[in-house]
């Protein structure tokens, strides 16, 4: 393969493998990176399902407009217009793509691509394969991926950890230090760009939805090495998961899209097996609050009710539970959520066919991230465009999605963009692959120009970063402390989850903030139980969880300093939106020398559609 | 107050080289757990049964709900996920849980095993739809819901392993490819574009460590946590081979 220009992609869900596959197909070859196989990247956990504006929503009064309206309005309009635009309007091109790469979109009796309800709207615009959407994204960009390994344009690195970005004398990045986890291998990639899709960060709060890897250290080594985050306050609670030893795991929306009702006992500390509870002494609370959206009302909303009825002790039993429940629903339906029925069955031993689902909210998605860019572009309004004036991302521009380093990109779950306060269900898949095919160019146009070559750095400034991670390492082995790693994460998790999740108030972050000073300065003082020099299982973990203590104190200090609500960052202590001073992009970067966040805020401009209130219960 | 535990015998392996030997560790149990939540306590405190401080024991997982295929061992003797096999059905079977890597793919570490060869097989199969790029050309060919469901049925398949680890014709030095790629052969010959490369799939399913050597044992089918239709797949495909095997004959392709 050529040496120059290249590309380093880190991270094979769908938003690596996306660009992997859009930077490739320009003849640029790409290295891709992943800790575990791409094939099993969490992605493959999303259930319910793809958004997308198509002809039988658009010929019932929906358009790609309509579709970027609720994003902004479900996000509490904290998400940058330009980049929703352009994804929006791009969604059905995205939906066909796939469908040309083989995805088993369900189907309608005449053979289309069949359609579900979902959160945040009123039209059905879901897209979905199964109740296992994810999954069948996943594999047909694995599948297109593995063609281009075939032919030689990428180099797949599975089982790679990336450490650290390289960054040249003017700060623009050059390449990244990894280690193979198996063998323990630490090298230096060079790379003309490196592309940052390493997803979301949910166990930093210990038990969420994510998968074990989504640690969020990857981005916390960017943000520690200069890279801006932009509204890590920002934390979706999914309001219906299966609380589990290790792991809570989802109960996806499609559920509710299909026809699932929430309901608690209507009286309190009702102990009565579910299914010996008569209609009219059941509570179906988001119906009876929200009677237009019922049990469809956005994620951070339902969420909320749900934890409020528990704690008013209508929960389930009088604990802290509340029924999901498909009992009611034909045997036809219900076969078609049978991927995520299996999983309730498989893990709690109940027939969710027969017997109401347990659930309870637990955290899920990561709206806020890497700080990126992009250049705004005025287009050509499209029918169903409610202006003359509207504005997209340019093109192939460079900079879309570019981070404030120069050289380093962030696609996925681990950028800020699209979501603002709230991300809707099925946005994600969405965002994830646009941006990994929409600023996919970007990056193969950025590497196409470059003239300061990484190929032709000196291999001191390679040798430098290698060092510094040897030496992290060493201190961590040698260390001989007195503290468990795993005992420190499961406090994080309790005292994150209990202080910055559904209900956030000052004195409570307070509290976090000191138990995580403490943490931090155990942190300093850890025992490994492994100190080998081969597949160190215990290294790795112990090294990620330092990253996370970093991360985490930049999701708190954005919590406390947001001094309102917003979508899902709900303040008991500040319950109303403050658009002035708070409409604004929490933009946190990294203190050094101090070990310390520093928080700016940033105007976010606003194109198109104005700021209205955000009330969905009429 | 006392805490109840349960005994644990991991099958442990220090490098891919080295011999292979047993410790058993007692665990503290919570209702409700699965064998990553126990492997998660021994790594959390590796200390064994009879009170040695030992390296935590190293496995591979991602998802922890059965869905991305990668924490499958021989649990109990059987090859299953870890995160969806529960410790009350285990116990009930046994008092002590025993754990093993899979005894089909190369040890990487104690429970982790090297699974390429599954990947490098759905290279040589070429498992893909040759599409001409991402370049905005209108939908995909259109098909029925009876089809959607065979292909998704297939879809599923999550490159575990469990029907390899099951198969009394795939060994760790023979080259059989086994069901998970005859399944991805029926899933990519069975979409409308996909099939363009229907020839060059069977190819290499008619080569060395192709279908004929499956010996129908049908263990396969028995094992798949994901209920693909392992013999409807090993069924079509062979049927396509005869048939594109009379073809060569006639066309005189070699
Ligand atoms: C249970 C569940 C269900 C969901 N359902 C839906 C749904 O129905 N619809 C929807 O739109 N969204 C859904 N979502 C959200 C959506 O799945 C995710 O936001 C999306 O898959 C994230 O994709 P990604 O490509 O950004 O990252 P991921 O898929 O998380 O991939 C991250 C990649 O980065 C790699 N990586 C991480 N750290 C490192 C490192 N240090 N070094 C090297 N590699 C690294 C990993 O190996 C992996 O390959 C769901 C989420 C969950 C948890
Ligand atoms: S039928 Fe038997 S020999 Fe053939 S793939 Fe299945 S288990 Fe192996
Ligand atoms: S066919 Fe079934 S058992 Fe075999 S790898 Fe796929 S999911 Fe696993
Ligand atoms: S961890 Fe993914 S299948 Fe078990």
């Amino acid at each position: 393969m050529s040496d120059h220009p290249r590309v380093i992609v880190v991270g094979g869900g769908l938003a690596g493998l996306a660009a992997t596959v859009r930077i490739a197909e320009q003849g640029v070859p790409v290295d891709l990176f992943s800790m575990i196989p791409v094939k099993r990247s969490h992605s493959v956990c999303a259930q319910g399902g793809i958004n997308a504006c198509n002809e039988v929503a658009r010929q019932q009064g929906y358009s790609e407009w309509q579709h970027m309206d609720e994003t902004l309005y479900g996000g509490d309009f904290l998400n940058h217009q330009p980049p929703v635009y352009e994804m929006t309007h791009w969604a059905p091109k995205i939906i066909d793509l796939l469908d040309r790469m083989g995805v088993p979109f369900n189907r309608t009796a005449e053979g289309f691509r069949d359609l579900r309800l979902f959160g945040g709207s009123l039209f059905k615009r879901t897209h979905f394969s199964g109740a296992s959407t994810g999954q069948q994204l996943l594999y047909a960009l694995d599948e297109q991926t593995r063609r281009y390994e075939d032919k030689g344009l990428v180099e797949n690195y599975e089982f790679w950890e990336f450490l650290w970005p390289v960054l040249d004398e003017n700060g623009v990045c050059k390449g990244i230090i990894a280690q193979d986890q198996r063998t323990m291998e630490m090298k230096a990639f060079r790379a003309d760009a490196v592309v940052m899709a390493t997803g979301g960060c949910g166990v930093i709060y210990g038990k969420s939805t994510m998968s074990v890897i989504c640690t969020g250290a990857a981005a916390a080594r960017c943000y520690e090495a200069g890279v801006k985050l932009g509204n890590p306050e920002m934390i979706q609670v999914h309001p219906t998961a299966i609380p589990g030893e290790d792991k809570c795991r989802l109960m996806s929306e499609s559920a509710r899209g299909e026809g699932g009702r929430v309901w608690v006992p209507r009286k309190k500390g009702d102990d009565r097996k579910p299914t010996d509870i008569p209609e009219e002494e059941r509570w179906y609370f988001l119906e009876e609050r929200y009677p237009k959206y019922g049990n469809l009302v956005p994620r951070d909303i339902a969420t909320r009710e749900i934890f409020s009825v528990c704690e008013e002790g209508y929960g389930v039993g009088g604990g802290r539970m509340a029924y999901l429940d498909i009992t009611h629903l034909p045997m036809e339906t219900k076969d078609k959520l049978a991927a995520i029925l299996e999983i309730y069955e498989k893990f709690t031993g109940d027939d969710p066919r027969f017997v109401p689902m347990k659930i309870f909210p637990a955290v899920h998605y990561s709206m806020g991230g890497l700080y990126t860019e992009y250049e705004m572009e005025e287009r050509k309004p499209v029918p169903g465009d409610k202006l003359d004036d509207v504005w997209g991302m340019k093109d192939g521009d460079p900079k879309n999605m570019m981070t404030n380093i120069e050289g380093l990109y962030a696609f996925g779950e681990v950028n800020y963009q699209y979501h603002g306060a709230t991300r809707l269900g099925a946005n994600a898949l969405l965002s994830c692959i646009f941006d990994g095919l929409f600023c996919g160019s970007s990056v193969s146009n950025y590497v196409k120009d470059i003239e300061d070559k990484a190929a032709d750095k000196p291999e001191a400034l390679y040798q430098k970063y290698l060092d510094q991670e040897k030496a992290k390492i060493d201190k961590l082995i040698s260390q001989n402390g007195k503290f468990n790693p795993y005992e420190i994460h499961a406090r994080l998790g309790d005292e994150m989850t209990a202080s910055c999740t559904v209900v956030k108030n000052e004195e409570r972050m307070l509290q976090c903030y000191e138990a995580l000073n403490e943490m931090k300065a155990q942190y300093k003082d850890l025992k490994l139980s492994d100190t080998g020099e081969y597949t160190n299982a215990n290294l790795v973990f112990s090294r990620a969880l330092g990253d996370m203590l970093v991360y985490a104190e930049a999701i708190l200090h954005a919590s406390i300093e947001r001094k309102e609500s917003r979508g899902s960052h709900f303040r008991s202590d500040f319950p109303d939106r403050i658009d002035d001073p708070f409409h604004k992009t929490a933009v946190v970067s990294y203190d050094v020398e101090n070990d310390k966040p520093v928080l700016d805020w940033e105007e976010i401009p606003m194109p198109m559609v104005e700021l209205r209130k955000r009330d969905y219960s009429k | 107050m006392s805490t109840k535990t349960f005994k644990v015998k991991v099958k442990r392996q220090d490098e891919a080289a080295s011999a292979s030997y047993w410790q058993t560790f007692d665990v503290d149990y919570t209702p409700n757990m699965n064998v990553i939540s126990t492997l998660q306590k021994i790594a959390a405190k590796p200390v064994t049964a009879d009170g040695k401080d030992v390296a935590p024991v190293v496995w591979d997982c991602g998802c922890l709900e059965e869905v991305c295929g990668a924490c499958t061992m021989v649990i109990n003797g059987r090859a299953c996920q870890a995160c969806s096999t529960l410790v009350d059905e285990l116990l009930e079977e046994n008092p002590v849980i025993q754990i093993e890597p899979m005894s089909k793919f190369p040890v990487v570490r104690d429970l982790w095993v090297d699974r390429s060869r599954m990947f490098n097989n759905l290279k040589r199969i070429k498992g893909w739809v040759p599409t001409d790029g991402t370049y905005d050309l209108g939908a995909g060919p259109q098909e029925t819901q009876e089809e959607q469901d065979l292909r998704y049925a297939y879809s599923r398949c999550m490159t575990c392993g469990c029907c390899l680890e099951a198969c009394p014709q795939f060994t760790k030095d023979n080259d059989f490819m086994g069901a998970q790629s005859f399944a991805q052969t029926d899933y990519f010959n069975s979409h409308a574009t996909g099939k363009l490369l229907a020839d060059e799939r069977l190819d290499v399913i008619m080569g060395p460590g192709g279908i004929s050597d499956c010996g129908n044992s049908q263990n396969c089918v028995q094992v798949c946590p994901k209920e693909l239709p392992l013999l409807t797949a090993i069924a079509s495909v062979g049927r396509q081979a005869t048939i594109y095997s009379i073809k060569r004959f006639f066309t005189g392709k070699k």
